[in-house]
């Protein structure tokens, strides 16, 4: 059992269901993130551990205690929100203090957690001023400072910077993670920017259509994706289709070429296979014994950079392949022939149902 | 450009002769009790007439009390509305513009057989009951001018996020509206406010047939007895809601969080 346990959890708005079955144990201190796009349920299910939401069915245990019965100011959880939600009419200092304030704490001891808020997100110096007066990135700061000022059991934050433009949005993750780490207050993240997730947590929940397809460290969910979902969602992905020859040794016929991964496959001979190979794992340099290599023609090359992007054609698909920029190297240019060549180990196999992943 | 300039012009000359006219009309009457020379005796009577110090004083403690009903039933109606039955928002936007369809002298007539000396609940039995009702339809009366003004103030802030945000730290409902909501629309409430007092000070039918001593009564006697001081308490009726106006843009002049929001 964990400090915050979701089991069963289902929601239904009439007759659509929203969220599926989902199950989760979140160790004290733990920064977990619930990643997927727009209507994946991530919200719902952040919104019903808030309280703002009532389960159609299942349990929320928080420290051991069910709380699905109580209100959402008697859950004692901290919550961010994408639009900062700051009191107008109150000023950062009075905003920090609004918790402490309804919680009836002594004068001395407010004014002594406000400045110490407002020291940990680095707005000492604002206290005097209305939300009006900062930027998007210093309110969201302050939004910060007041949801933890209560000393929440659970912090919730909920796409806390999707409002916010790219550099602030980088500065911010890492504060946001290193105040979490210096408080070890438990986290439930909620974002569709994989970066941030992938940047952030110590466990990622990927969330499709209500269901937590898969539940993993930032490393196993970006590495062996276990859904063709996870797999597409999280990272840039190239996918090609083969055809199973030998089940056994693992050998695959793509296109008019035969390739073997050397190790056992699931399916049957004669089955169409999804392969999933990351850009970063594609090379052009010829690799060791053991590689699959696969001809084709570069079609465009994007400088980005630290890092080149190269598209080529090789007949069954485009793929995509990330190298690092080096002075010394010029990229290489479109029409091009050129031989991609991948490890057998990097090569990710899905089947058409909860896939099978593959282990590095 | 020219010719649109000069229709402009136009428009403004028939309005100004229109609105203007009348008022100029009255003001320059209400100066002229004394014969030969402009004066300002018509205003000396008015005030000096201990009659007005009594209409007057009910009628700006009735203004209050039904601001104060208004504020207690509107903001939280509108607010409940907003946050948890939208739905329910064009019924609701119905309802408060039914005072202004339905006269009333059809309030008031409903009221008195309602709540007679023979009725269940005899509130025209006693003054403080009769006090009641009287507020009760100035609540009424004001109505549609009230949920608007809390409804546009409601809409500009985010009412949903606010409310959870305040929840997530531990406040209850009635420390939300009182701490969060109502400051936030505190201008949309003082201009409802303002305009209520503008109708309760005017207002004749309701206080008359339930034969209270309000202002409006007081206006509609002396101008039925007297030449001059109806022209000066015209002008003084006016320069009260006038007044009350001047003192919506001076609030919302002086409120300090809401200049230049991003």
């Amino acid at each position: 059992m964990g400090f915050l346990d979701i089991e069963h959890l289902e929601k239904f708005y009439g007759t659509n269901q929203v969220v599926k079955d989902f199950n989760l144990s979140i160790e004290k201190g733990e920064f977990i993130s619930f990643l997927g796009p727009s209507g994946c349920g991530k919200t719902t299910t952040l919104r019903m551990v808030a309280g703002f939401e009532t389960p159609t069915s299942g349990r929320i245990r928080i420290n051991g205690k069910d709380v699905v019965d109580q209100r959402p100011n008697q859950r004692n959880i901290g919550m961010v929100f994408q639009s900062y939600a700051l009191f107008p009419n109150l000023t950062v200092a009075q905003n920090v203090a609004f918790g402490l304030r309804v919680a009836r704490a002594p004068k001395a001891k407010i004014r002594g957690r406000v400045a110490e808020m407002l020291a940990i997100v680095g707005l000492s110096e604002f206290g005097a001023r209305f939300p009006f007066q900062l930027s998007g990135g210093q309110q969201q700061r302050v939004a910060l400072a007041r949801a933890l000022a209560v000393q929440p059991q659970v912090l919730l934050l909920d796409e806390p910077l999707s409002a916010l433009d790219a550099k602030i949005r980088v500065s911010l993750r890492s504060e946001i993670r290193d105040i979490q780490k210096t408080l070890g207050i438990t986290t439930i993240y909620v974002t569709h920017d994989q970066e941030e997730a992938l940047s952030m947590s110590d466990r990622i929940v990927v969330m499709h259509q209500g269901v937590a397809d898969q539940v993993g460290t930032p490393f196993e969910i970006y590495n062996t994706p276990k859904t063709r979902f996870v797999a597409s969602f999280v990272g840039t992905l190239n996918q090609i289709v083969a055809t199973i020859q030998d089940p056994s040794t693992g050998t695959l016929q793509i296109g008019a070429d035969s390739v073997t991964l050397g190790r056992p496959l699931a399916a049957k001979t004669g089955t169409e296979v999804g392969l999933a190979i990351r850009p970063e794992a594609l090379s052009l340099r010829p690799q060791s014994d053991g590689a699959l290599s696969l001809p084709g023609r570069i079609v465009a090359v994007d400088f980005l950079g630290s890092v080149v992007r190269v598209k080529v054609d090789t007949g069954s698909g485009v793929m995509s392949l990330d190298m690092f920029n080096r002075p010394t190297a010029p990229p290489p240019v479109p029409g091009e022939q050129v031989a991609l060549s991948v490890a057998a180990e990097d090569v990710i196999v899905l089947s058409d149902g909860t896939a099978v992943g593959q282990s590095r | 450009m020219k010719v649109n300039r000069f229709w402009s012009w136009l428009a403004i000359a028939v309005g100004v002769i229109y609105f203007a006219l009348p008022l100029l009309g009255t003001i320059e009457f209400s100066l002229r009790m004394r014969r030969g020379e402009y004066s300002l005796d018509a205003y000396r009577a008015v005030l000096a007439d201990p009659r007005f110090h009594e209409t007057f004083g009910y009628s700006v403690i009735m203004a209050i009390c039904t601001i104060v009903f208004g504020v207690l039933l509107v903001v939280p109606t509108a607010y409940w509305v907003r946050l948890k039955m939208p739905r329910l928002r064009p019924l609701l936007e119905f309802i408060t513009l039914l005072p202004l369809v339905i006269p009333p002298i059809v309030i008031v007539f409903g009221y008195i057989r309602m709540y007679n000396t023979s009725s269940l609940l005899p509130l025209t039995g006693s003054a403080m009951g009769t006090n009641l009702l009287l507020m009760f339809g100035y609540a009424t009366l004001s109505l549609p001018y009230m949920y608007r003004a809390v409804d546009t103030g409601l809409r500009a802030i985010d009412v949903r996020s606010l409310t959870e945000a305040a929840q997530s730290l531990g406040a209850g409902w009635v420390l939300i509206l009182a701490r969060v909501i109502l400051p936030n629309v505190l201008i949309a409430v003082l201009s409802g406010a303002f305009l209520t007092f503008a109708i309760v000070i005017g207002e004749f039918v309701l206080a008359a047939l339930l034969n209270r001593p309000a202002f409006g009564p007081y206006l509609q006697l002396i101008g039925a007895n007297r030449a001059y001081e109806p022209a000066a308490l015209a002008v003084i009726s006016f320069a009260i809601t006038w007044a009350c106006m001047g003192l919506i843009q001076l609030v919302t002049q002086f409120s300090k969080h809401t200049k230049a929001p991003r």
